[in-house]
């Protein structure tokens, strides 16, 4: 290679600092459970283990969601709500009915199954996340502001739904998506392994993966090199439905219940997870892995604490601290990465 | 407000700069630049891009320190070690991006950080827009001074920002390219109000690319080029400075010392578009961008189109018309004879155009990305299968293909792109469009941030690219790369076209002329 100019390119071998970059918040992980373990070995007994990995797979789901939404730079502060909308959608197809006080005394097999209630939950979840979507892109409203308005209107929409009270009591072959189990591995769990695969699949390997990416790393950029960026963002916004209406359908079944108010407060935990597992508010920048180890590493974190007898007060503080020191971290591991 | 005290010295210089040099890592920025302002008298600062003024003025507004030199001003010694020390020994910079609250009102503005207050310390409104209506009245306004700032056009905004400054009491008023974003009838205005802070003695520093306003209405100019003075041109018997001495003294360098000519042409082809009578809309979202009055252009195969204008010509708002990036009002555009309307890039780009955009950093790079998945953004489609999944072998042996073809010099196609100099990742953009094989590729500001050694490489593509037969546009501030690298050269003004010639008869002067001068013929 002949070159007349100057200065040569910096390298970009591995150093410690990218390694801790990538693999910081798995470490991390590691070293909790270790922790964990050495207080109480029963902590990793297999049930135990499970136990947390069926803890994490609702709000897991819905973080593989918000991990394409925040990618593109978005938020989505509406999932709570949109999942017990999603929720509640299910138990009345399942059921075939809404109204409270018919909820016990209707026998399960009155409604439509499991098959039409998953199918309306998704529907209901996507096209919630699409409309929001549109008016992200068409109205020109910050996602944050369209889906706080989201937030309410989707718990608004449940309560009138349900009346304010809960549907319960669904057929056994529904409640099997929350509470059976393939060998010794819960249900929930092998729903979120598998949707978390796809994601990483569709995120890597895909040229719609590719365009979020993009559009989150530089929209302006994506759009002069001829994405058509509203059309990804509307779609990631229906994807975190989707994945809202997923997860409220095997909350229900493990539930056996349909509650109005569930979900509440959701979304920070799902958000707490994305970026813990070092995906980037400011788009870009992160991965399915990194939001499933800190959806694990919340788990970890809850189930651990609970198991040594902290508070569930505490238990906030805790997580509340190691979501900035997550955040403060990437940042200073950046900063050093860069001199 | 206590002033420092100031010894009355009318002849005397009130600012002199003294071999003022800045370096920026190795760079030369500024070199050995003398000059002096006198009280009462407007001192015009020329010069090319680049040429080295916005570095003399962050020195003078306080932004920077020089490397070396002195500078004195009222007698004393100037080092000012921010913005605000040098605002308060009495030198105010009013910038082309106005540094007004746009929520706040006239008077908060004019006051902010020492609005007047009453016994109690809260804020007398009434002093306070008392004293703004006749601050306002120095500078010819009118206005209600409790009329928040968003509400005004550019000009009244321009024209608070003076007032602010006389408040301040300052003796010198640098003003950076005040008129770019006026109308004619503004513009006027302005300078009248100059002549009349001129008469009552105040300085004034007027930075600019408009030949004819400078002419007019200053009494000397300093003109920098390369970095250096290239002379300081005097007002003789009350007659304007003649334009031909300024435009010598601003490009005075042999075109071919720094571009030679990349190589051998081959002649045009056929023409690809045909652009008749565009025009554009002002875009609410851009209010300052120029309005495209009526353009016909037309880009032949294998030719490269050299548009030179100035800021605010409107060749930057030609490029994104014709990508489908801004509206377009009226007129056509014919793509290979057959009509187009491109509404977006994405539909611009599935016609085969491609824009290479004037800011790398915000509109062509993905910082955080690899470079192979910046060079794919604009070919996502050829390298995925029906099923959208990416087939990255052919992806990367494409990139790698480019990175020989273009000598592209990066450490693996993994290598996040912000690590490359900006020559390096101006070329994987250029293979990002190669990739796309586009009829027609607009290249805006070729060698922005590119450095010079990098230079001749990235024109020598842009050759290559015409000799396979594309239609090639390039637009850049810098002449002697117009100069170099086109075929044919079309001059932009105020959104219109005001001349086209081919490359081997243009020179800098009568490239400056057309693109500088109101309705006047270049000296042919």
């Amino acid at each position: 290679m002949t070159t007349s100019s100057s200065a040569p390119e910096p390298k970009s071998g591995p150093n410690l600092f990218r390694i801790l970059k990538q693999f910081g918040p798995l470490i991390f992980l590691i070293v909790l459970i270790a922790v964990f373990a050495a207080l109480k070995p029963s902590f990793i007994d297999p049930i135990n283990v499970f136990n947390i990995m069926r803890q994490i797979s609702i709000t897991g789901l819905i973080a593989l969601g918000m991990t394409f939404v925040i990618l593109t730079a978005g938020i989505d502060l509406s999932v709570g709500s949109l999942l017990a909308f999603c929720g509640m959608v299910a138990a009345i197809v399942a059921k075939g009915g809404a109204a409270n006080t018919m909820s016990l005394s209707a026998g399960p097999e009155a409604g439509l199954g499991w098959f039409a209630a998953l199918l309306a939950a998704l529907v209901v979840g996507s096209v919630a996340g699409g409309v929001q979507g549109v008016a992200i892109t068409r109205l020109k409203v910050p996602p944050f502001v369209v889906t706080l308005g989201g937030l309410t209107i989707f718990r608004g929409l449940t309560l009138t739904l349900s009346n304010g009270g809960p549907i319960s009591g669904f057929a056994p072959d529904f409640r099997w998506f929350g509470t059976g189990l393939v060998g010794p591995v819960p249900v929930p769990v092998i729903i979120f392994a598998i949707a978390a695969i796809i994601c990483h699949i569709v995120l890597r390997y895909t040229r719609f993966g590719r365009s979020v990416y993009a559009v989150g790393g530089n929209a302006e950029a994506a759009r002069l090199s001829g994405l058509r960026v509203d059309r990804i963002l509307v779609s990631v916004y229906v994807i975190v439905g989707f994945f809202c209406g997923l997860a409220a359908f095997v909350l229900s079944a493990r539930l056996n219940s349909a509650e109005a108010v569930a979900g509440m407060g959701y979304e920070l935990t799902v958000i707490s997870a994305v970026v813990i597992g070092g995906t980037s508010l400011f788009g870009g920048i992160g991965s399915v892995g990194g939001t499933v180890v800190g959806a694990a590493l919340i788990g970890v974190l809850q189930n651990g604490l609970q198991f040594n007898n902290v508070s569930s007060y505490t238990q906030s503080i805790v997580i509340g601290l190691i979501l900035i020191i997550a955040v403060a971290f990437d940042r200073w591991l950046k900063s050093r990465a860069r001199s | 407000m206590a002033q420092p005290a100031i010894a009355p010295n009318a002849s005397g210089p009130l600012l002199e700069v003294v071999g003022v040099s800045k370096h920026f890592s190795g760079v030369i920025a500024l070199n050995d630049v003398s000059l002096d302002v006198r009280p009462g008298e407007i001192l015009g600062l020329m010069g090319e891009n680049g040429a080295g003024k916005s570095t003399l003025l962050k020195i003078l507004s306080g932004a920077q320190p020089p490397t070396s030199g002195r500078i004195s001003f009222a007698g004393a010694d100037y080092r000012p070690a921010t913005p605000n020390d040098a605002k308060r020994m009495g030198i105010v910079t009013i910038y082309q991006e106005l540094s007004l609250i746009p929520t706040l009102t006239v008077a908060e503005n004019i006051f902010i950080g020492r609005a007047p207050t009453g016994p109690l310390g809260l804020v007398n409104w009434r002093r306070m827009n008392e004293a703004t209506r006749d601050i306002i009245a120095r500078v010819g306004l009118a206005i209600d001074p409790r009329t928040p700032v968003s509400a005004l056009s550019v000009a009244e905004q321009q024209m608070v920002e003076i007032a602010r400054a006389l408040s301040l009491e300052s003796r010198l008023i640098i003003m950076d390219e005040p008129t770019s974003a006026l109308t004619e009838s503004e513009v006027t205005r302005l300078l009248s109000i100059m002549d009349r802070l001129r008469s009552e003695g105040v300085a004034i520093m007027f930075v600019t690319h408009r030949l004819e306003e400078a002419s007019q209405i200053c009494d000397r100019m300093t003109v920098l080029r390369d970095g250096r003075l290239a002379g300081t041109l005097v007002r003789e018997n009350g007659r304007p400075i003649p334009l031909p001495h300024i435009i010598e003294r601003m490009v005075g360098r042999a075109a071919s010392d720094l571009y030679a000519r990349p190589s051998e042409r081959h002649a045009a082809g056929p023409t690809r578009m045909r652009v008749r009578g565009l025009r554009t809309v002002r875009n609410p979202d851009a209010p300052h961008a120029v309005v495209l009055n009526g353009v016909d252009l037309d880009l032949n195969a294998g030719e490269i189109v050299g548009i030179a204008g100035l800021v605010g010509s409107g060749r930057t708002e030609l490029a994104r018309a014709i990508f489908g990036a801004d509206r377009i009002a009226a007129g056509s555009i014919e793509l290979d004879g057959k009509p187009i309307s491109p509404r977006s890039p994405a539909d611009a780009i599935a016609l085969g155009i491609g824009l290479v955009p004037e800011d790398r950093k915000h509109q062509a790079i993905f910082a955080m990305l690899g470079i192979q998945h910046n060079f794919s953004t604009a070919t996502l489609d050829t390298w995925s299968n029906a099923l959208g999944f990416m087939t990255e072998a052919r992806e990367r042996a494409a990139l790698l293909d480019f990175k020989g073809q273009l000598s592209i010099r990066m450490a693996s196609p993994e290598q996040q792109i912000d690590g490359l100099s900006g020559g390096n990742q101006q070329k994987v953009i250029l293979a990002r469009w190669l990739a796309r094989d586009p009829k027609v590729l607009i290249v805006d500001e070729p060698t922005r941030g590119v450095d010079v050694g990098a230079k001749s490489e990235v024109h020598q593509i842009l050759v290559q690219l015409a000799a396979r037969g594309i239609a090639v546009m390039v637009i850049s501030s810098e002449l002697p790369e117009i100069l170099a690298v086109s075929d044919r050269i079309v001059t932009m003004r105020q959104g219109r076209i005001t001349g086209e010639m081919p490359a081997p008869e243009a020179t800098e002067e009568n490239l400056m002329a057309l693109m500088a001068l109101d309705r006047r013929q270049g000296a042919h």
